[in-house]
């Protein structure tokens, strides 16, 4: 193993974290390289310099300043809630939607006047519309207050001459 | 902090008693001011609160929380680059001295060994000064490495670089601190 090499392999060997094949090979390198051998036990000194500082504790008020913030910050909403501004206009959007729903299930009315290749008389009376039905309409009772239509003669034809 | 996310607030304040000190070393490692390391642990927390909803444990909480810690120290390094307060050797000595934590040494003080504390004091203050005279990144990486004992894959996900980056990051850094402790490191020998 060369020195160049040992920019990767130094830490962690340092810290203990190589394989054993990795490790012999560092060992084999430093038995014969002094200068990093040197740098080894120097960067084995510095770790422990770095173990005299002392940790800091935080602030008596750390904890209640972050539960000051945390308690400021918005409640959040699902996405959904945008669109259900009320209870009541929930339901009335409910129930359009359940007439909309049944309204379009319901079969819609066949219309006849489309049906111009159909036999008259394979019809069922019963199933043409009301204005087609002259069984209703002689029976319908409305129709008898109707005026009765007045008889036309040839007195009656306009002159064109007389005036209006 | 999946419990967290279920909306658990009494998982949360668990895990701001297990993190809010290391959190809030590393920070004032990295940023030299106790003050702005509070406010930037704070914000890290916050930050995790926000995101709860959409946690997803696909990495280790402490790998998530720390990426979230060096950006924000990184990001306030940067922006405060000028402005930072450097320690000086003229500056009061005190018991325990740590910026913002200051108190008059006297003579009737409780430490009797007056020169052998002021020597500690002055070492303390050598080392802090090695680690802040290191770029950012190789701070951030000997703090992750030596003081948070995060493996080496973790500290590369929060530093945004491969494994063998991380190794050689650390390699350069620790070259600088024993050039740096040249003298502390001779005489630990």
């Amino acid at each position: 193993m060369r020195c160049g090499r040992m920019e990767k392999q130094m830490m962690p060997y340092v810290d203990g974290r190589l394989k054993i094949s990795e490790q012999r090979e560092v060992e084999a390198h430093l038995a014969a390289c002094p200068a990093c051998r040197l740098r080894v036990n120097e960067f084995r000194a510095v770790s422990g310099l770095l173990d005299e500082l002392p940790l800091i504790e935080p602030s008596s008020a750390f904890d209640a300043r972050v539960r000051a913030r945390v308690a400021a910050e918005p409640v959040k909403q699902s996405w959904w809630a945008v669109f259900a501004p009320s209870p009541r206009a929930v339901l009335a959007a409910s129930m359009l939607v359940l007439a909309t729903i049944w309204i379009s299930s319901r079969p819609a009315p066949t219309d006849h006047s489309l049906n111009v290749a159909v036999n008259p008389a394979n019809i069922d009376p019963n199933d043409l519309p009301v204005l087609e039905n002259y069984d209703i309409l002689a029976n319908f009772e409305p129709l008898t207050d109707l005026p009765q239509p007045v008889q036309g003669d040839d007195s009656d034809e306009v002159d064109g001459n007389q005036p209006m | 902090m999946l419990d967290v996310k279920a909306g658990d607030e009494q998982s949360f304040a668990l895990l701001l008693q297990r993190y809010r000190s290391p959190l809030v070393n590393f920070l004032y490692r990295m940023v030299r001011n106790r003050e702005q390391a509070e406010d930037l642990a704070q914000e890290v927390f916050i930050r995790v609160y926000r995101a709860r909803a959409d946690y997803v444990p696909s990495a280790k909480f402490t790998t998530w929380l720390f990426r979230i810690g060096t950006n924000l120290a990184l990001n306030s390094i940067r922006d405060t680059r000028y402005q930072r307060m450097e320690i000086s050797l003229d500056a009061p000595v005190t018991a325990d001295a740590e910026e913002g934590d200051e108190r008059t040494l006297d003579v009737a003080d409780k430490h009797p060994d007056i020169e052998q504390h002021l020597v500690e004091e002055a070492r303390k203050a050598m080392i802090r000064r090695a680690i802040d005279k290191l770029p950012e990144k190789q701070r951030a990486a000997v703090l992750l490495h030596k003081y948070q004992e995060l493996d080496y894959g973790e500290i590369a996900k929060i530093l945004s670089c491969s494994e063998s980056a991380l190794k050689s990051l650390l390699f350069r850094a620790y070259e600088a601190l024993r050039v740096e402790l040249a003298p502390l490191v001779a005489g630990t020998k």
